[in-house]
């Protein structure tokens, strides 16, 4: 054979193992959903999302882990949005290139590569401990929150680099102020692109578990949460406690707490990849 | 007054900027102050070479070998299953795949890491240890090669995206100049596009090696919490990421010796990811400014 159709046949050998190793990761998760599904569909039913955790495993439900996950979403929205949204802005559109911008750049990229349980020994000290918010909501929504600041930063900045300057500058010539073109002139035309990041970092935050354990989340809380300062649980906790148990039912209750936890991501991940491809059309000046 | 207002905006976002690197000096403060009283009771040289990890028990020792030793082997296994599928990803979308096939697949991909590692760690114990056990019979039901190989499944995004990156970055002519001289895409590739993004391919690879280390939820629960050291991927070994959870769901008394471990190996977990982040900033730095 000659040497230019080895090389042919080389390149097309590869062409199908890229496609094979694209599909790969894909295929193995589907197997691993499919297996979830038919462990855990069948469990699922009103009762089980309006009972409380029990000893039993066929009474037990995901009400207190459901909605200790609302208030967690609600709350490290409530921090995380305006911070991360304020750093982003400051950073692209007043941080003049200071040593104090460069520093601040580093550091969140630094932040981002943190792993999230050290979030958690953060947490357990400066909230638990010193703040003395002990194992509750807000603890455990203010180490979230800290936890996703580095996405939203980022997201918010790059939402913002995409706004042309002739947006910025037109404003400028209407006589408006700095703050007033930034509030009313490109945050508005950077919105999707915000919203985006906010929607990843928030499905981030709600399916993290090792932060909200180090903290002290429980997983047996009988009660669903009042306030912010009650103590919590959420469902990836609930789930791992399960998971951890050697009966077969608690395996399946596991299962059924994956499915609406899987559930609540890929629809938030949607609805953010939706957001990104609608802005990314209406960009285009 | 309106030029008072926009001072008073300009400070409040400073201050939310301000607020990371009050973060940064939150975390090294709080694991240093914690660790130095940890250290004044155990000397640094037992941490560092002591062979045996049993703060929990009724001896204790506190040598960090074997939780670093479980932490590198899954790390390794799982980069072992994540690098050959993520740099091959990576080089079929830049150089093969037709740009409708990248657009579909590349939000696909991103689904393998926002599956949250909890689930993960549910597959790795209930489907692919027993799938693995047909094929290893003395394979245990808690063990390294099955969490590292669901952690390398969900690290594969990390490295092909960042590694695409790195070869979309490469100018168009280098590609060009290849092709005119007869060469195949196959050879195009591997010849000149990942020679030119080397230094952006090893980025991605260290990076998700930071990744793993700092990954908790997959080796809690499917790996064990034996703190031995082994290069055995069938063992049951026990991370620092593990043993950190392990404190936090028993009865530990906050300031007392077993507390202040969680802080120590903290540090020590820290410093891994810190070093590895900063030589991949080192590095990105550096390929950015060849082709620029």
């Amino acid at each position: 054979m000659s040497k230019v159709k080895i090389n042919r046949i080389k390149d097309t050998i590869f062409e199908y193992v890229g496609i094979g190793s694209t599909l790969i990761g894909l295929v193995v998760l589907a197997i691993f959903i499919g297996n979830i599904l038919v462990e855990g569909l069948g469990r699922i039913d009103l009762d089980f999302l309006m009972s409380l955790p029990s000893r039993k495993p066929e009474r037990a439900g995901i009400l207190t882990a459901w909605t200790g996950t609302a208030w967690i979403l609600g709350l490290t929205a409530l921090i995380g949005i305006p911070l991360g949204v304020s750093a982003g802005v400051y950073l692209e559109e007043y941080g003049k290139k200071t040593r104090l911008t460069s520093i601040i750049e580093v550091n969140i990229a630094n932040l981002a590569g943190v792993p999230s349980i050290i979030y958690g020994l953060l947490g357990l000290e400066i909230f638990v401990r010193v703040l003395n918010f002990g194992g509750s909501l807000l603890a455990g929504a203010f180490t979230l929150a800290l936890l996703i600041l580095p996405i939203i930063i980022v997201s918010t900045r790059e939402a913002l680099k995409a706004v042309p300057d002739s947006l910025r500058q037109a404003s400028y010539g209407m006589g408006a102020t700095k703050w007033q073109t930034t509030w009313y002139q490109v945050l508005p035309a950077a919105s999707g692109g915000i919203m985006t990041g906010i929607i990843l970092a928030l499905s981030r935050a709600i399916g993290e578990t090792a932060p909200v354990i180090v903290i002290g989340a429980l997983a047996y809380v009988p009660f669903v949460a009042q306030t912010p300062m009650d103590e919590f649980t959420v469902l990836p906790i609930q789930i791992f406690n399960w998971v951890s148990r050697p009966q077969h039912a608690f395996i399946t209750n596991a299962a059924a707490g994956i499915i609406i936890l899987l559930f609540l991501t890929f629809v938030m991940n949607g609805i953010a990849v939706y957001l990104r491809n609608k802005w990314q059309k209406k960009i285009n000046w | 007054m309106g030029k008072l207002k926009e001072k008073i905006i300009e400070s409040l976002l400073a201050v939310s900027g301000l607020l990371t690197i009050l973060t940064t000096i939150g975390i090294i403060w709080v694991l240093f102050s914690e660790s130095i009283s940890f250290f004044s009771h155990v000397p640094l040289s037992d941490f560092l070479f002591d062979t045996q990890w049993t703060p929990l028990f009724v001896n204790k020792q506190y040598g960090i070998l074997p939780l670093v030793c479980g932490t590198f082997l899954i790390s390794i296994i799982a980069i072992l299953v994540a690098m050959p599928i993520g740099l091959t990803i990576a080089v079929y979308l830049s150089e093969y795949a037709p740009q409708k096939f990248r657009r579909v697949i590349k939000p696909l991909l991103e689904v393998l890491a926002a599956v949250p590692t909890v689930v993960y760690g549910f597959f790795a114990l209930t489907v692919l240890t027993p799938f693995l056990q047909k094929f290893i019979p003395d394979l245990g039901s808690f063990n390294a090669l099955s969490a590292g190989i669901v952690m390398g499944i969900m690290i594969i995004p990390l490295v092909s995206s960042l590694s695409e990156d790195a070869l979309y970055a490469i100018p168009k002519s280098l590609r060009e100049a290849s092709y005119g001289m007869g060469a195949t895409r196959f050879q195009t590739a591997f010849k000149v596009a990942v020679p030119a993004a080397s230094s952006g391919i090893v980025v991605s690879v260290i990076l998700a090696i930071a990744r793993a280390i700092g990954e908790t939820m997959i080796v809690t629960i499917a790996a064990g919490q034996r703190p031995v050291i082994t290069i055995d991927p069938r063992d049951a070994v026990e991370t620092i990421t593990a043993y950190i959870v392990q404190v936090s769901l028993g009865d530990v008394q906050h300031g007392s010796l077993e507390y202040q471990t969680i802080f120590a190996v903290g540090i020590t977990l820290f410093i891994f990811t810190f070093i590895l982040n900063n030589i991949s900033f080192w590095a990105k730095k550096k390929y950015h400014q060849k082709y620029e």
